[in-house]
């Protein structure tokens, strides 16, 4: 009986969660539309939309390592951009394959295939040596591959010539038309990606990571978090499912990259730079380490704001940092949160398990 | 009472050195030490350690502080990789594995300073044991197929079952880390079992109990025994709980073996009071 009610609990929750996410969906969609006089959307704001469903699958792929799994990775951008140029070139592959088609969909979906594929590999090669690390070392490591990626692509070069394509490596002279031009990042893209199909990969990540966690594959990785002796006293394989974890959260920031990508006629590597990665650290540390809806939360939030501070000109990165600062001051006063709730008395009683936890 | 526990069991000399329950002696030993050491820079930790496990024996290691009662646990658990002697586990020596190849083979343990997950429920905790137990791969669990279903239910009726023992499966959904302190005692307990283990090792699992509670242990101690036909091995100060149930006791004192033998011959056994009490002064 008393187990009912705990899966109830976390269905619950997730059901809230699905709950949101549909619900701002489809008030985005009434506000696109305009049937609404008084309820419309500015145009800077819906070019903001297919980057804030991107942001959302990056904040949360992001917590299932930091929050769930317990490892500071400082290069998720590094995935991210992995995922946005193979899915690109996919993309553009299939259109060159078949010119006469409109395969817009099954374009799209092989891009976000290929993206999640490849960035997951990526994953795999980067995590056999760094998951071997703990704690700063993880995070210093994690870091220094975002960079490398990001170098790295700096220097790809592919174009596409007739039926054969050509690959190059710090070599700009290559036949037909580039495709991948080095510093100038992928060039002529078609823009395949939607809202919808931002809406649908949010959820899919949703699915993915909130059922991963109430799995047990999940529990053996919050294990390893909570206490990593205990969980191998108990059999646990440790590597293998720090792996999952790592690998997991880069398909999932893969296809975020493809998406994103596809959202631009031209994308560059320097677009996902460690300011990226820490922009998408600070959504996961401002919607609250572990907590997948505050991260969506969060994510939408602070990609929404420096459009919604444009009246302020030259002064919006500046009162961006101060509500920041202050939003993270505000969430862990004691005031604050007993304010809160006398709100919310669901908040209270977590809050004063919290408490009581440090006493 | 615990006279009568004692008398019931005859202990005969086991192939190697060592005794073993005559009950036992007709199977292979779940865990036979030969020689074991570790070596910190340079200080012995445990010397020549030699121990013989009878298949369904509840085995107790005493000894002073500091005298490698823990160390031998995390030799036994491979925490620290021996750097002498070989540990033999149901007869497979255990040479380069790790903790967790050691649990696959039989091994499970509890700990001094609990280490339960303690944000999670009881039941999760339980779960965690069983992670090799009722398994289902990642992708049945992350899209739900049936698999899933099916294990889950599994992990939950066995879970409860488990925590039953203990008389805790009304405590199933509440987090870990706020049962006092007893009660996390007694799940660290169900989850090694969850692991399915021919030997548990219980370090101090009488530490911070009342008199009562303890009674209750000792109980429960030879209940596993008896229900799951394993041996335990406990390294417990509380002398009662350790003279009413252990059947071989081993006393360990500055790395060595100081003493083996039945209750009552380390009653008697003048080495091991002095270990405990010291010498007499003679005047």
């Amino acid at each position: 009986m008393k187990h009912m009610k705990k899966i109830n609990k976390t269905f619950a929750s997730n059901l809230i969660t699905y709950g949101m996410v549909v619900a701002a969906f489809l008030l985005c969609q009434l506000a696109q539309s305009g049937t609404l006089e008084w309820f419309k959307m500015s145009r800077s704001l819906r070019g903001q939309l297919v980057p804030i469903c991107v942001y959302i699958v990056m904040a949360v792929s992001l917590n299932l390592t930091v929050g769930i799994s317990g490892e500071l990775s400082l290069g998720h951008a590094g995935f991210m951009s992995v995922g946005a140029f193979s899915g690109i070139l996919a993309s553009q592959l299939i259109a060159a394959a078949f010119p006469e088609a409109s395969l817009e969909l099954p374009r799209l979906l092989a891009a976000l295939i290929t993206g999640g594929l490849v960035a997951g590999l990526a994953g795999v090669l980067i995590g056999i040596p760094v998951l071997r690390l703990r704690g700063d070392y993880l995070a210093i490591v994690t870091l220094a591959f975002g960079e490398i990626i990001r170098n790295l692509l700096n220097c790809v070069y592919f174009s596409i010539d007739g039926s054969s394509f050509h690959a190059g490596f710090l070599n700009p002279s290559l036949p037909g038309k580039l495709l991948i031009n080095g510093p100038m990042g992928a060039t002529g893209v078609e823009k395949l990606a939607s809202f919808e199909a931002g809406f649908v990969l949010v959820i899919f990540t949703l699915i993915v990571v909130l059922n991963l966690v109430n799995s047990r594959s999940g529990r053996a990785i919050m294990a390893i978090r909570d206490n990593r002796i205990a969980a191998e006293s108990v059999g646990i394989p440790v590597t293998k499912y720090r792996m999952m974890a790592f690998v997991t959260s880069a398909v999932l920031a893969g296809m975020a990259g493809a998406l994103y990508g596809l959202n631009y006629s031209t994308v560059q590597a320097a677009k996902f730079k460690f300011d990226t990665s820490i922009l998408i650290l600070v959504f996961v540390v401002l919607g609250g380490i572990g907590n997948i809806r505050g991260s969506i939360i969060a994510a939408a939030l602070l990609t929404v704001l420096p459009e919604v501070l444009r009246s302020f000109g030259e002064y919006r990165m500046l009162i961006y940092a101060i509500v920041l600062i202050l939003v993270m001051l505000a969430t862990n006063n004691p005031a604050f949160k007993a304010a809160l709730g006398r709100i919310l008395p669901h908040a209270r009683r977590e809050n004063s398990l919290k408490e009581a936890d440090k006493a | 009472m615990t006279q009568k526990k004692k008398s019931a069991t005859k202990m005969v000399p086991a192939p190697s050195h060592g005794i073993i329950p005559e009950r036992d002696l007709h199977v292979a030993p779940v865990l036979e030490a030969r020689h074991l050491g570790i070596e910190f820079g340079g200080l012995h930790a445990v010397e020549d350690f030699n121990l013989i496990i009878g298949k369904t024996e509840i085995a107790g290691l005493i000894g002073p502080n500091g005298a490698g009662k823990t160390t031998v646990f995390n030799l036994l658990t491979k925490v620290y990789q021996p750097t002498m002697g070989t540990i033999l586990l149901n007869g497979r020596d255990t040479a380069g594995m790790n903790t967790m190849q050691a649990n696959r083979l039989g091994i499970a343990r509890t700990f001094q300073n609990i280490r339960l997950f303690g944000n999670m429920t009881v039941e999760d905790n339980v779960r965690i044991g069983l992670h090799n137990q009722i398994r289902y791969g990642m992708f049945s669990g992350i899209f739900r197929l049936p698999a899933f279903w099916q294990g889950e239910k599994k992990q939950h009726e066995r879970a409860l079952e488990l925590l039953s023992i203990f008389d805790m499966q009304d405590l199933a959904s509440h987090q870990a880390g706020s049962l006092p302190y007893g009660a996390q005692r007694r799940l660290e307990i169900v989850r090694a079992l969850a692991t399915h283990p021919s030997l548990l090792l219980l370090d101090e699992p009488a530490a911070g109990m009342n008199p009562h509670e303890t009674e209750e242990l000792m109980e429960n101690v030879i209940k596993i025994r008896d229900q799951f036909q394993i041996a335990i091995l406990l390294i417990e100060h509380d002398m009662n709980l350790v003279m009413g149930i252990c059947e071989g006791i081993c006393v360990l004192n500055y790395g060595k073996i100081i003493a083996k033998g039945t209750a009552s011959e380390i009653q008697q056994n003048p080495v091991v009071i002095e270990a405990y009490l010291g010498k007499r002064k003679e005047n």
